[in-house]
């Protein structure tokens, strides 16, 4: 064992310590991405919002062309760095590799496998037939930091909010502001259940063969192999100094190396550096093409030529397919909830009138009903998004604008073209006037920055009014609370009855004024359903 | 919030009635010739309609209870050229003004060499001049506020100046003016309020210079005005007790926000209601300015406005201020700075004759000072009566918790005010500990179904409503605590 250490020690050309400059880097953008995704407060925002905007497919997507020409350049010069360092879901499946269940080797458990180019390459030319289609869920599904956000925010967040709400609870005892408590709920099943499978599946991959994912399936890793073969900066053989001991090949987590030939597939090594610190003969090392010591390349770089000329074929992807894809679901998604619109409008009639407890003795609560949903014909995207066509072709499901919303306002959407893009409900909140939350940490420009004297004129959707639910209509009960908390002065009370005007009166939704903020429908006392919803707008407008 | 203001605010909230009484009540003996607040004003005013005239004893001079401040005279139009004389200022219109004034028996005139660019003297002396000089009271200030005019000489000749302009040869009124104001002197240094005082009046010699200058008749009283650092004010009476100078009156600011929360307002500033204490005590009669607190009780949000307005619908809103400052026996006059006729009319109209404050109104004015001051609890005491609301509210939680802030001072009225931004976090984060979201004051709907079990006969939509406009206002602030 020392007798290696010294060889090591004595090889001629200093390897610098790559691996451990890559853990570094990888651990301050891995942990402020995920606070950005666990952070309800708003402070993680200023600090960490960049690095969801560097993302590869968040910038393409926001045609962010620096940051895409950045990660560009950085690939060429230093290989697929973007993968151990900026991809969150990379630097998860490596942690996830080191938490592999006990009895199993930690070290030197991988062995060269050849490319599945029968996967990888079909899986990018679908994904992007997705993008162009504007087929959002299979984009949200594959797209890696999507991926990851998914996971953190249905995952991970409700840990950190169960842990704040237990700090919450000791500060309230000591009379204290530091933590305050947060309603922790879910936002979305379906999106919950494709996060915990995804996180399955990343970590059986992760412990069986590293960086399965990232080589096989992840199409924006396919996207860099193709620049990181001709990278200036590679992992190199020195044929003359290998032992073929295979110390290498087994510590490669992208299974990338062959030592016999002494190759690496550029197109799948992410350049952890992980074979440097495990060659104890210094025959390999991280240089440039020019470097003297380059004795493996040519048969590397027969082993990349094949590929290399594939992309151009499949990134020009015949449009056809994309007529057959896009009428599916459309026909499938209404029923349930329609059906469930009929009983819960049967159940209304019946609540505008529970809606008041009889008072009968003095003291106690009232017990309130949860709000439900109402079937909204157009869905509501949040203002900055422009319109439903607008998220669609951006949006890239990674959850941080549900995540970040204060108002609980924003969810995954459940249909199935849009499935896992935001879309908005008002039962636990309103799109309050002075948040602009999610269109400042939007990165891929799906919901574009907007000031907060904008939103104000943004209209979103409209209020409609639904007579059956009012209580001044089913209980003669005054009210009113939707006029006195519209932002935009939209609603005025006017009698039902307009001789007279002793009667009940009732909401009139000036819909010109109206910017579909919710919070008519979210404050109006008829539950479940509110007698004032608002319906969304395919094309937002200016008031 | 420290603890004085605190203790002052139990105290003062509380026992308002109480305290308001003693203050009108204690100094009898000692007040102008008069008995009480509301015994006084028949007994000077000389018929129904016109002035009411209180006498100041030093001299017997019976002046106006409304007093003409010379400090926002009416401008010219901006097309209009600027005069020779009067610059910018329309004579025309101050000399009608002030026929008007004394027609309607306003005889005083406070003035200062400082006001209106320097030419406050001047218009007044013109406008007066057409007048006997017996038939008015002129007053006017030492405003040597720059180190430049600190010397005896400079300070001197801006009294001889004065004379000059208001074209007379005395004043009846000579004030210090804005004495406890701290400054920075000629070399730059600050100087506290007695510092200030010291080489404005006393290391020139100026003080005894002016004393001299009463002593020949070329002033007939002389006192001062008082702003800022309490320390001043209680010195300056202080000589007075030990006979070394005798004040014939002091200028102080008195509204009904002052009375309890001038401490609050400035941090600098004293209550009035210590401050005339203090001159009743002594039987030295106040002149007071700001009563409306620079406008401020003019224009009140539309909720003070409709409770003024349905006390007393044909009353102005600043009929209530003119009527607070002018009730206490031993004040001598209310100045207002009135630039247009109209403010004029209006004011001589609410002192022809006053109707002093009674007791309940003064109870009333102090709940209204409390609510624009934004101090006003509400008399909940959880009895549960109006409990359960029929759409889920938990009142008395919400009533508590809005009290709680109140008294630990955690309500405030702009973002400006020291402490903001924690206050807004400790009543936005304690309001939901204390009252989950579902049951808070935004789901009122002002069903009024609460309000008949209320035994405090609290309007409670009303106050809910006015509590979920205060939270939505700082809930705009920001979209985080």
């Amino acid at each position: 064992m020392k007798q290696d250490n010294r060889k090591a020690a004595d090889a001629p050309r200093h390897t610098p310590p790559l691996r451990r400059i890559r853990i570094a880097l990888a651990s301050v953008c891995f942990l402020l991405l995920t606070w950005l995704f666990l952070d309800f407060t708003g402070t993680a925002q200023p600090l960490a919002g960049w690095l969801a905007k560097i993302q590869f497919l968040p910038a393409v997507m926001a045609l962010n062309l620096w940051v895409v020409a950045g990660l560009v350049v950085l690939t060429l010069i230093f290989g697929r760095i973007y993968c151990s360092v900026i991809c969150p879901l990379g630097v998860l499946q490596d942690l996830l590799a080191r938490l592999r269940p006990r009895g199993h080797k930690k070290v030197g458990r991988y062995s060269y496998s050849p490319e599945v180019r029968w996967l990888r390459y079909p899986v990018l030319v679908l994904f992007v037939i997705a993008l162009v289609a504007g087929v959002g869920s299979f984009v949200a599904l594959l797209a890696p930091y999507s991926s990851f956000g998914r996971i953190a925010s249905n995952l991970f967040a409700p840990l950190y909010q169960w842990g704040n709400n237990g700090l919450a609870a000791i500060a309230e005892q000591q009379g204290s502001y530091a933590f305050y408590h947060v309603d922790v709920w879910m936002r979305s099943l379906p999106t919950f259940l494709i996060a915990a499978a995804s996180l399955a599946v990343l970590a059986i991959l992760a412990w069986v063969g590293g960086r399965t994912y990232c080589n096989t399936i992840c199409p924006v890793g396919t996207v860099l192999s193709f620049l990181s073969r001709f990278s200036f900066l590679k992992i190199r053989f020195d044929a003359d100094k290998c032992r073929n001991c295979s110390a290498c090949s087994k510590s490669c987590k992208a299974s990338c190396i062959d030592y016999k030939n002494h190759a690496v597939d550029y197109s799948r090594c992410v350049v952890c550096g992980n074979c440097l610190e495990s060659c104890k003969f210094g025959a390999l090392h991280y240089a440039p093409a020019f470097s003297s010591q380059t004795a493996g390349s040519p048969s590397a770089a027969k082993g990349i030529s094949h590929p290399a000329d594939a992309p151009t074929n499949t990134i020009e992807a015949p449009s056809g397919a994309v007529e057959g894809a896009t009428p599916i679901p459309s026909g499938a998604t209404p029923s349930p909830s329609r059906r469930a619109f009929l009983i819960g409008s049967g159940l209304a009639i019946g609540t505008a009138a529970l809606a008041q407890t009889k008072k009968k003795v003095d003291g106690g609560l009232a017990t309130i009903e949860d709000k439900a949903a109402p079937e909204r014909q157009t869905p509501l995207t949040p203002p900055g998004s422009l319109s439903a066509k607008n998220m669609a072709q951006h949006c890239t499901g990674c959850q941080l604008c549900v995540a970040q919303c204060p108002n609980q306002v924003l969810r995954p959407s459940t249909g199935l073209l849009t499935l896992m893009q935001p879309t908005m409900s008002f039962e636990h909140g309103y799109c309050r006037p002075e948040c602009t939350r999610c269109s400042e940490v939007c990165p891929a420009g799906a919901i574009r920055p907007i000031q907060k004297d904008e939103k104000s004129s943004i209209q979103i959707g409209h209020a409609v009014w639904v007579k059956k639910n009012c209580i001044p209509v089913t209980d003669g009960i005054d009210c009113g609370n939707c006029a006195r908390h519209c932002p935009t002065g939209a609603i005025q009370m006017v009698p039902l009855d307009p001789d007279n005007e002793l009667g009940a009166y009732v909401p009139a939704v000036n819909e010109s004024r109206c910017i579909g903020c919710g919070a008519c429908e979210n404050l109006c006392p008829a539950r479940p359903f509110s007698a004032i919803y608002v319906e969304g707008h395919e094309v937002h407008r200016e008031v | 919030m420290d603890r004085r203001s605190f203790l002052k605010y139990i105290g003062g909230g509380i026992a308002a009635t109480a305290s308001a009484a003693t203050l009108l009540t204690s100094c009898k003996p000692k007040a102008a010739g008069s008995d009480s607040a509301a015994d006084s004003t028949p007994a000077d005013s000389t018929a129904d309609g016109e002035m009411t005239m209180r006498t100041n004893h030093n001299t017997g001079d019976r002046v106006s209870l409304l007093g003409y401040g010379m400090m926002r005279l009416p401008e010219l139009p901006d097309d209009a050229d600027e005069d020779p004389q009067t610059g910018l200022y329309d004579q025309e219109m101050i000399n009608r003004q002030v026929d008007y004034a004394l027609a309607h028996g306003v005889n005083y005139f406070d003035t200062s060499p400082a006001y209106c660019r320097g030419l406050s003297e001047r218009c007044t002396g013109i406008a007066l001049k057409r007048h006997p000089r017996k038939s008015y009271y002129i007053a006017t200030k030492l405003s040597n506020f720059d180190p430049g005019t600190w010397s005896a000489k400079a300070s001197k000749q801006m009294f001889e100046n004065s004379l000059k302009e208001l074209q007379t040869d005395y004043v009846d009124y000579l004030l210090m003016h804005g004495t406890g104001m701290g400054s920075n002197d000629a070399e730059g240094n600050s100087l506290n309020g007695w510092q200030t005082f010291e080489a404005r009046y006393m290391d020139n010699g100026l003080l005894d210079w002016l004393v001299q200058q009463k002593e020949s008749g070329r002033i007939r009283n002389l006192g001062f005005s008082y702003h800022g650092e309490v320390e001043v004010f209680d010195r300056l009476l202080q000589w007075h007790d030990e006979g070394r100078y005798h004040w014939d009156f002091v200028q102080i600011e008195l509204n009904y926000l002052d009375w309890f929360y001038a401490n609050e307002i400035n941090p600098r500033n004293t209550d009035a209601a210590y401050l005339y204490d203090e001159l009743c005590k002594r039987g030295i009669p106040a002149v007071i300015m700001e009563p409306l607190l620079g406008g401020r009780l003019a224009s009140v949000s539309d909720d003070v406005a409709a409770q003024l307005k349905q006390r007393d619908p044909e009353a102005s809103i600043a009929s209530w201020a003119f009527r607070f400052a002018g009730t206490p026996e031993n004040v001598l006059t209310v100045l207002s700075g009135m630039t247009y006729m109209e403010h004029l009319t209006e004011n001589v109209k609410t002192y022809s004759p006053l109707r002093p404050v009674n007791e309940e109104e003064h109870t009333f004015l102090m709940h209204i000072a409390e609510e624009i001051f934004g101090l006003k609890t509400i008399p909940c005491n959880e009895c549960q009566y109006c409990m359960p609301c029929p759409y889920g509210l938990n009142i008395p939680a919400i009533f508590v918790h809005y009290n709680r802030c109140i008294k630990e001072w955690l309500v405030k009225q702009s973002a400006q005010e020291p402490g903001y931004r924690h206050a807004r976090r400790a009543f936005l984060i304690g309001y939901d500990r204390s009252v989950p979201r579902l049951r808070q004051a935004s789901h009122c709907i002002g069903c009024n179904q609460c309000t008949p079990h209320c035994p405090q006969q609290i309007e409670i939509p009303r106050e809910l409503h006015h509590i979920d406009d205060y939270v939505e206002k700082l809930k705009r602030e920001g979209t985080t605590f």
